[in-house]
């Protein structure tokens, strides 16, 4: 037993820092330490509403595209236009929404997460014709074998020809990726941080050929969807099955929902939604959501103990570098004082409790070709597939969303920025839940509010003590092997964090154990 | 076949978003499995041995590839920075990994390595001029990597390619000329560091709505036709190919979609060129026109 250290975690969106100790080779606390701190709410201060929406896309650059939906939302209804929006924008907006989630959950699948699962190394013996395969094997035959090692070496199962198939299936989802950027910037301009979405719908007007070009892209991406990405993550599910029941997490989720369905109803909870909102838990049981419960503390985060407790619209950014007790600078969003895991696995569980036919079917045949039981849809391989289904769920309403643009009616509907206002953005982006809240005053922004999917999953423990999503998933977690704890980076790849992140192991007789580099 | 010449490049992270590395992701041709697996010219291989999203390994070992590379590759590698650098508190606002139980700051990392590197491509509007990071009030102090280069007395050469993101051609085609031609001339770049080859005209130059501009027919609202000028655009005030570029496989760019440009490549992103839908001349920024 001993302190090990993996910093940094890599393969995730920015700085993160988890600490875990372990007792007997099981994970009995951990911590998880967001480690950047730019101060976007600051930022945001005192300038044009107009601009936050440029603006909050650059919280992230993997996940730009639902923040500006939120906070096209959020301005949408300070504006007082949020039951305005035309058809054509909503739909339009859906659509590069919808683009960036097919092209990051492949992204995540294949190249953030499926080199904990494939053995590349293994292709130095490649004997088919494969040309991307080929092209692998020349590579490692020349030495130099960055970025592939160094890596964890041991736990790679996967039987040659699927590991094969996978890795060839890497290069091929780098092309599919890319054609979902190409998808939104037909109707966003450019990717990643589209311009085209903007308060009162979109900049871009929809033509039959714009249309064509996003149809044909989308339907290789469904192709490959249905064909190889679905069955290469149940081929994965069935070698890895014992991740069905590692990092189960906190057993509570919840979603936004997301893509307007309709987009006259002012309460977005009640909005229709092509994924519902909703919550639900391990007793697969449907409740709603309802905003006024989410609040955000910072105990263990270093901010300031006056910021404590509050609600995102009267939420306060005041940093409070090196307070004592602290280990984050992610704040921790709860709802009801409890605490809840967002994201693909919620929108699914969501859907699939409250009684949605075609998620329904979809994961009970998934779930028995593996032989599983939606119980364990709670777990780190869980994830995975409910982030793969989504997808193929997606890409088939987003061929009917396309096909319903109507060329020449209007996208966009003009607006006056009011003097004094307040909005809210509620939609879940590709990772989760994903809140935007704005205090407008004398036409400028008084204060705006961002909780992140992240935020929530990777969050610090609360006022009460309560560890948050990703900590309670990595609590209870056996190490097989200290020296490469495999376990514990597929753990947190599951989630898909935003966030780079290293984890430490303390022993928990305290810091002062020898201490072990991990290689 | 000859000996395949090795160039060992070195990609880190500061206070960015990872949009970025995105928009590498995002090349055509070459792709970016012809990138990081092929020869990207005859007999040359770029050998990115660190990124943060793409490399398999993690923790010390990756971090041990750093300390090696500035060790066994001496003013042989090519450091590549994307996001500003965190100043305030020493750096606290933005730390990666720790040593001897000490956090390092991106601060410390952007100077050891850039120390030893042959050539730092500052990344992106934020490495290039601190971007959105270091709009006012600047929380965290954030400053480009020219700016801590220089201040630290560190001489390696730096190239600034911006953009919020910045489009992939201009990395591939930097790369690939110093590749060719080696590190570039004083005369190929401007006076802001910038390739000349492809930010030396303004948008407004190549702009396709530009006979709008010369008729004086400008845009209401957003969908309309004509020039977008009165919506906002800072196509007269930014300097990059995008209208003859085009982004995402050309797929489109951001006033092919009816939207204004938003300035993104300027030395002013973000403070100087917002509120970003007002009409230039009536917005309150020190203006460049």
């Amino acid at each position: 037993m001993g302190r090990i250290v993996i910093d940094p975690l890599t393969r995730i969106e920015g700085h993160l820092k988890v600490e875990v100790e372990v007792e007997k080779g099981i994970v009995t606390q951990a911590r998880s330490s967001g480690m950047l701190f730019r101060g976007l709410e600051i930022i945001l201060k005192g300038r044009d509403p107009r601009d936050a929406q440029m603006i909050t896309q650059r919280v992230c650059g993997v996940c730009p595209t639902p923040h500006a939906m939120a906070s096209a939302l959020n301005l949408d209804a300070a504006f007082g236009i949020d039951d305005k929006i035309p058809d054509n924008g909503r739909i339009m907006r859906n659509l590069i929404v919808g683009a960036a989630e097919l092209s990051d959950h492949i992204l995540h699948f294949y190249h953030l997460s499926a080199l904990d699962y494939v053995d590349v190394a293994k292709i130095r013996d490649y004997q088919g014709d494969d040309q991307d395969l080929i092209s692998i094997k020349n590579f490692i035959k020349r030495g130099e074998l960055g970025p592939f090692v160094p890596r964890y070496e041991g736990d790679y199962r996967l039987p040659d020809k699927v590991n094969e198939a996978a890795i060839s299936h890497y290069v091929k989802a780098l092309h599919m990726r890319r054609k979902g950027q190409e998808m939104g910037a037909i109707f966003g301009g450019k990717m990643p941080h589209n311009v085209g979405i903007l308060p009162g719908g979109v900049a871009s007007t929809p033509t039959v050929d714009s249309i064509t070009n996003f149809l044909w892209r989308l339907k290789e991406i469904k192709e490959f969807v249905d064909n190889v990405y679905i069955p290469d993550v149940i081929a994965v599910a069935k070698v890895y099955s014992d991740y069905f029941e590692i990092g189960k997490g906190c057993g509570k989720l919840l979603s936004f929902g997301v893509y307007d369905i309709d987009g006259k109803e002012k309460d977005l909870m009640k909005r229709a939604r092509f994924h519902a909102s909703g919550r639900t838990s391990l007793n697969l049981d449907y409740e709603e959501v309802d905003p006024q419960k989410i609040r955000e503390y910072v105990k263990y985060s270093y901010y300031e103990d006056s910021s404590s407790g509050k609600h995102p619209k009267d939420g306060v950014t005041a940093p409070f570098v090196g307070k004592q007790g602290a280990y984050s600078w992610l704040k921790s969003p709860r709802y009801d004082g409890m605490v809840y895991e967002v994201g693909p696995l919620a929108r699914m569980m969501v859907n699939y409790v409250k009684g949605n036919k075609k998620v329904k079917a979809l994961m009970d045949s998934a779930l028995s070709e593996i032989g599983m039981k939606i119980e364990n849809m709670f777990s780190t391989m869980g994830r995975h597939l409910a982030r793969a289904l989504e997808t193929k769920l997606l890409a088939e309403a987003m061929e009917e969303w396309v096909l319903s643009l109507k060329v020449g009616e209007p996208c966009y509907v003009p607006y006056e920025i009011p003097e004094e206002s307040e909005g809210i953005g509620l939609v879940d982006a590709a990772r989760g839940a994903l809140c935007h809240a704005i205090r407008i005053k004398g036409k400028r922004i008084d204060n705006y509010q961002v909780i992140t999917p992240s935020t929530w999953n990777v969050s610090p423990k609360d006022d009460k003590d309560q560890p948050g999503p990703l900590e309670q998933a990595l609590i209870g977690t056996r190490i097989k092997d200290e020296k490469n704890p495999f376990e514990l980076v597929r753990i947190v790849r599951s989630f898909d964090p935003c966030l780079a992140c290293s984890i430490h192991i303390i022993d928990a007789r305290g810091k002062e154990g020898k201490v072990f580099r991990i290689i | 076949m000859g000996e395949v010449m090795e160039i060992p490049a070195i990609w880190i992270q500061a206070a960015g978003c990872t949009g970025c590395s995105i928009s590498i992701l995002n090349a055509d041709h070459p792709n970016i499995k012809n990138v990081l697996i092929d020869e990207i010219l005859p007999q040359k291989h770029v050998n990115l041995r660190f990124h943060p999203n793409v490399m398999a390994g993690q923790g010390e070992a990756v971090l041990e590839v750093l300390s090696n590379t500035v060790r066994e590759k001496k003013k042989g590698y090519i450091l590549i920075v994307e996001g500003a650098i965190p100043t305030s508190e020493n750096g606290l606002y933005g730390v990666i990994g720790e040593r001897d139980g000490n956090p390092l700051t991106m601060l410390s990392w952007v100077r050891d390595l850039s120390e030893s590197a042959l050539a730092v491509i500052a990344f992106g509007s934020c490495a290039s001029f601190g971007g959105i990071p270091k709009g006012k009030p600047n929380p965290t102090g954030c400053k480009p990597v020219g700016e801590v280069l220089e201040e630290s007395g560190i001489e390696t050469p730096y190239i600034n390619i911006p953009g919020c993101p910045p489009h992939p051609d201009w990395f591939l085609g930097t790369v690939a000329s110093v590749l060719l031609f080696g590190l570039p001339k004083l005369d190929d770049l401007d006076e802001l560091r910038r390739p000349k080859m492809f930010f030396s005209q303004t948008i407004h130059e190549n702009c396709p709505r530009r006979a709008y501009y010369d008729e004086k027919k400008f845009a209401k609202k957003f969908g309309d036709p004509g020039c977008l000028y009165d919506l906002g655009c800072r196509g007269p005030v930014t300097y990059s190919d995008c209208p003859i570029r085009l982004w995402n496989s050309k797929a489109n760019w951001c006033v092919g979609s009816g939207s204004t440009c938003i300035g993104c490549c300027s030395e002013g992103f973000l403070d100087e060129v917002s509120p970003l839908y007002v009409k230039l001349e009536e917005a309150e920024f020190p203006r460049e026109v």
